[in-house]
């Protein structure tokens, strides 16, 4: 809106096109939004959140939008800032003359943590130290663009804003082309140009994270996805002889690049943090010997800090020879005796935050303080005036926001906008769009996603001769490089392995669980069927303290697909988060056990699908399929020869509860029209390579999956198997054809060969482990002396 | 003085160790005080790679890395230096400390060369926390004007009355408050927690790792002689930096080798690593200081 209560020009198309068919339709583009936002399993993760570990992120459907004059002077603003604090940070940690001069304050870069001595004097090629950077910014009342603080370290969003864009585009598809809305593909394309870039010939870049337990973990997937590098966290990689590497299924492979949104001072415990296991040893020695880029330069949030805003407009005119075109919220560091003066003069109009982020003091508002609290605030500043910071407070402008607790009414909130620059040849280039982040209530003036705010997508509007060279430009990649299925980090493929075991696991349970509670009460039998389902861990549903029930398994279930979320897709991910969900409000709420059940087994078939049709079926994906098949082949292994080698013939119910637990009983129904037998039972659940469930069946994939693999990785197939194989085909043709239900002796051979067939998986399982995932180093730990 | 030292440290590995990086501060440090005459590193088994760099702080330093399994590790350093003596200084006739505390705060102006460096060292660090708690402690030592070094050989001399060295009672990570609250410790509880007075208050003071010999020229025996020792190094200028072991209650002289100053322990530990396996380990360390005939 503007100064007189008028929609602003720009603005105008947005909301005509918004309104042009009716209400109801505006209603759909919110309720499209938010399910977009659940089914991408879009999170933003707050500790400790009594929600649970992900919540969803929030997105307004209406953009917000900026024209493009508007637009050209945020742009050039932040591309010479990113220029300036690149500048700043190259003299921090070479010469340090912005500091002897007295033209910067020493107490800021020594006392922060982020300044990393063991970097100074490490030079990155290119003089980048700022590979990407990002700034938020606030439309103050007057209607220009204000800079309330600089992310230097691994600024978050960019991968929100490019997801935001995907499906704001998504729920207003003639809008955002009738509109000229400047896209954001270029932009990426060039943001992975500008990590690979570099005298190597084949480039090897990847993400690290701290893992999924981080706030933004969503983000570094995504991110990791549309540039097509692996998402690695610290024990992926491995420095060796000031190299550094990434443990991947065929071997260690030479690294080149990493994008980090680990905190610098957590990246290498050998020189920096030592009670930091998410980072790298040895990593700062490879650094310094310029055998890997990393992007930022580790040290580079030592300029987040709101104590360095009041000074970068004279620094940029030293140093640059330029007035800052973006001004900056009029900041007071304290540790000048003038400055806290007045600052102790004016607390009430200001408010007061720390120089340093491992400061325990959130902004605080001197207007809200009383009395006492402002004379102990004073008296706390005293002592240490160095770590604090008083800043003018700005009114920001407020933009309309949709995103209510009842959907289709606007209402307004204040709002920030982060914006990026990333490194180019020629320069910083302004990501055309952003992260809009708006307060949580119409009162708030604190823009943060931590404190439940919201976000937009940014729409940069096209002057009309600009849009060509951006649409021709290339969308950013996310098909696979040819090879890259070798550059597979051992733990992923690891973490789906076991995410096989795992699906399979959880069905099997839920099976033998529901065909157990399906027996009639005085089935003589029953009694046994309950203790084979303790033996199997399968007794209790819901008590996940126990450790060996159905709800501890799908929790591990769900800790493993976290790890390789960059690998399922939007749907499978949803199908995991549906799973999941759904189980614990069944948990909750103690509804029929069965019933449960029966909706657990469906969405694990849901789960099989997306196995079978929704993967890139690479080395990954084989090794899943293998976890999945030897835990199916070990458990009916077990089943059976459990049974076989109890006392007598058994029950027709009870090999009908078999033929259940198998999945098999109405193939049997059909194919022999009769209650079952042990020879026709273990003929199709053993030796019928037709039937999914059969033993058989599981061996043969098994099988050739190995095959595959050793092609792949240029190894030889396992062959651990064979011999079990090769036995129990033997036995088939020595006592099929009736002897298993008359002779003792043919049971207990049948049996003796199933138990020989379990023990050579469990051996596969461990050579697999030991061959491939050996060389993942969990334990890692400090000494000192 | 000249004396030979040898250090050694012996990791007993509870299970095999795959591959480790270790970082050594392990040489001795040369100044206008100190000489080094000779040192040798023994490592056993031998290392895949061993490298000789400077550390931030000017401190020689090695980089290890073992990329083969073993399952202990003995690192021996063995140094011969010479003490050069410094000159009998007047602790009265430095800077009152109050002046040192305004030059060395922003003050929109250039900076010498030595006070920038000063600078580095009057910052909160990993181990040393800035507490207003600190600054009282100090705060009858360090009335207006009075000398810089003389004040803090006020404060070494209040910290060694009022502290009692207690060996085990105090981990790695003790915290300077913990250490204020129990009043006991060893050496290098006390050297970051005068440290912690003197930054608290605004002056620069750094930790100094090495050596003292076990039986002093006054002939005390010295606390602290049979392992590494610490003690804290004063900006005082003009004389520049002036070194107190608050440990045994003396300014440091011919009796002290040193390997390395710092911020803190964090920047100078003689050894210290990441190791990818291992177990829980056993860790032996011995440390002799031999006084060699003129």
């Amino acid at each position: 809106m503007d100064g007189e209560g008028q929609v602003r020009r720009h603005w105008q198309p947005l909301i005509e096109g918004l309104f042009e068919d009716d209400a109801r339709a505006a209603r759909r583009a919110a309720e499209f939004t938010r399910r977009m936002i659940v089914e991408n399993g879009i999170t933003y993760n707050v500790y400790a959140d009594r929600q649970g570990r992900d919540r969803p992120w929030i997105l307004d459907p209406l953009p917000y939008l900026v024209s493009a004059p508007e637009w050209k002077t945020i742009e050039a603003g932040v591309a010479q800032r990113a220029r300036l604090l690149n500048a700043v940070l190259a003299d921090l940690y070479g010469r340090q003359e912005l500091l002897s001069r007295g033209a910067l304050p020493a107490e800021i870069p020594y006392g922060h943590p982020n300044f990393l001595w063991p970097c100074t004097n490490i030079r990155p090629p290119g003089d980048r130290w700022l590979s990407i950077y990002a700034v938020d910014l606030a439309r103050a009342a007057d209607g220009r663009w204000w800079v309330l603080a600089d992310r230097t370290q691994a600024p978050s969003g960019p991968g929100y804003a490019l997801e935001n864009r995907q499906i704001v585009r998504r729920a207003f598809p003639h809008l955002a082309q009738s509109m000229e809305v400047r896209p954001l593909g270029a932009f990426f394309a060039a943001f992975r140009d500008e990590l690979l870039r570099g005298g190597e010939e084949e480039p090897l870049a990847v993400v690290l994270t701290p893992g999924s337990f981080n706030e933004t973990y969503f983000e570094h997937a995504y991110l990791a996805r549309q540039l097509g590098f692996p998402l690695v966290e610290g024990h992926d990689l491995t420095v060796r002889d000031e190299s550094v590497f990434l443990k991947t299924l065929s071997g260690l492979k030479r690294v080149h690049t990493i994008l980090r949104r680990l905190d610098d001072d957590f990246c290498d415990p050998v020189e920096l943090r030592v009670d930091s296991a998410l980072g790298v040893p040895g990593l700062l020695a490879a650094i310094r010997k310029g055998r890997v880029f990393l992007a930022n330069a580790l040290g580079s949030g030592v300029l987040e800090s709101p104590a360095w805003l009041g000074f970068l407009p004279a620094v940029a005119q030293q140093m640059i020879g330029e007035t800052l075109s973006l001004p900056s919220v009029a900041s007071w560091w304290c540790g000048e005796p003038p400055a806290f003066d007045s600052v102790k003069a004016n607390l009430s109009n200001l408010v007061i935050k720390s120089t340093f982020p491992n400061q325990k003091l959130g902004a605080v508002f001197g207007s809200e303080l009383n009395s006492a609290e402002r004379a102990a605030l004073i008296a706390r500043m005293q002592s240490r005036p160095h770590a604090f910071v008083a800043q003018e407070h700005l009114a920001f402008s407020q933009a309309p926001v949709w995103y209510t607790k009842s959907a289709g009414e606007f209402s307004a909130r204040a709002l920030g906008i982060r914006v990026y620059a990333i490194a180019t040849p020629d320069g910083y280039r302004v990501m055309p769009g952003g992260l809009a982040r708006f307060a949580s209530n119409a009162h708030a003036e604190i823009v943060s996603m931590q404190r439940g705010g919201g976000s937009k997508d940014v729409w940069v509007l096209c002057e009309s001769e600009e849009a060509s060279d951006e649409a021709t430009a290339p969308i950013v990649r996310v098909d696979r490089a040819p090879n890259e299925h070798h550059d597979l980090p051992s733990t992923l493929v690891e973490n789906l392995f076991w995410m096989g075991r795992y699906t399979e696991r959880c069905e099997y349970k839920t099976r033998l669980l529901r065909a157990t509670l399906g027996l009639r009460r005085n089935l003589p039998f029953r009694a046994h069927a309950m203790q084979m389902g303790k033996q199997f861990g399968a007794v209790g549903v819901f008590d996940s303290a126990k450790n060996v029930t159905l709800s501890s398994d799908i929790a591990r279930l769900g800790d493993c697909a976290a790890r390789v979320r960059g690998s399922l897709s939007g749907e499978n991910w949803r199908a995991l988060t549906v799973l999941q969900r759904d189980f614990h409000r069944a948990e909750a709420s103690h509804n029929d056990v069965r019933e449960t059940l029966d909706s657990l087994l469906l969405s694990l078939a849901a789960l099989a699908g997306f196995a079978l049709d929704d993967m890139t079926q690479d080395d990954g994906w084989r090794f899943m399929m293998i976890g999945r098949r030897l835990e199916r082949l070990q458990f009916l292994a077990e089943l059976l020869s459990r049974r076989l080698t109890g006392a007598g013939t058994p029950l027709r119910q009870e090999l009908e509860w078999i033929l259940e637990i198998g999945d098999s009983a109405i193939t049997y129904r059909t194919r022999y029209r009769a209650p079952p037998v042990w020879d026709n039972t273990i003929d199709l659940l053993v030796y019928d390579d037709k039937n999914p469930r059969a033993l058989a069946f599981q061996w043969r994939a098994i099988n050739s999956l190995l095959i595959e693999v050793a092609e792949s990785l240029g190894s030889k197939p396992q062959e651990t198997l064979y011999e079990a194989v090769t036995g129990l085909m033997e036995l088939k043709f020595e006592h099929l054809g009736g002897k298993l239900d008359s002779q003792q002796e043919s049971r207990h051979a049948m049996s003796q060969c199933l138990e020989a067939l379990m023990s050579a998986a469990a051996q596969l399982s461990d050579q697999l482990t030991s061959q491939h995932f050996s060389h993942i180093d969990y334990d890692l730990r400090a000494v000192s002396a | 003085m000249r004396y030979a030292v040898r250090h050694s440290t012996e990791y007993e590995y509870g299970g095999v160790v795959a591959h480790s990086h270790h970082l050594l501060h392990l040489t001795p440090r040369e100044s206008a005080y100190q000489r080094c005459l000779g040192h040798s590193l023994l490592l056993d088994p031998k290392p895949s790679s061993a490298r000789e760099d400077v550390d931030a702080f000017g401190n020689p330093i090695t980089r290890l890395e073992y990329d083969r399994s073993h399952d202990r590790l003995t690192v021996t350093a063995e140094m011969q230096v010479e003490i050069i003596p410094r000159l009998g200084v007047s602790l009265e006739s430095t800077e009152p400390w109050d002046s040192v505390r305004g030059r060395l705060s922003y003050h929109a102006a250039p900076m010498t060369v030595a006070d920038l460096d000063a600078c580095r060292f009057r910052m909160r660090s990993s181990h040393v926390l800035l507490k207003r708690a600190f600054e009282d402690y100090a705060e009858d030592c360090f009335p207006r004007g009075r000398s810089l070094a003389a004040a803090s050989e006020d404060l070494m001399r209040k910290i060694h009355r009022e502290f009692r060295y207690e060996p085990g009672s105090t981990v790695n990570r003790t915290s300077t408050m913990d250490v204020l609250k129990s009043r006991r410790g060893v050496c290098q509880d006390f050297t970051h927690f005068m440290i912690g007075c003197l930054r608290s208050s605004g002056l620069a003071a750094r930790y100094v790792s090495g050596y003292v010999r076990n039986i002093r020229k006054d002939g005390l025996a010295a606390i602290g002689g049979d392992a590494s020792h610490a003690w804290v190094s004063v900006y005082c200028p003009p004389l520049g930096w002036l070194d107190f072991d608050p440990t045994n209650d003396c300014l440091v002289g011919a009796d002290h080798v040193t390997l390395a100053w710092g911020r803190d322990f964090g920047d100078v530990s003689p050894l210290r690593g990441m190791i990818v396996g291992g177990g829980r380990h056993k860790l032996k360390v011995d440390v002799r200081v031999q006084p060699l005939a003129p």
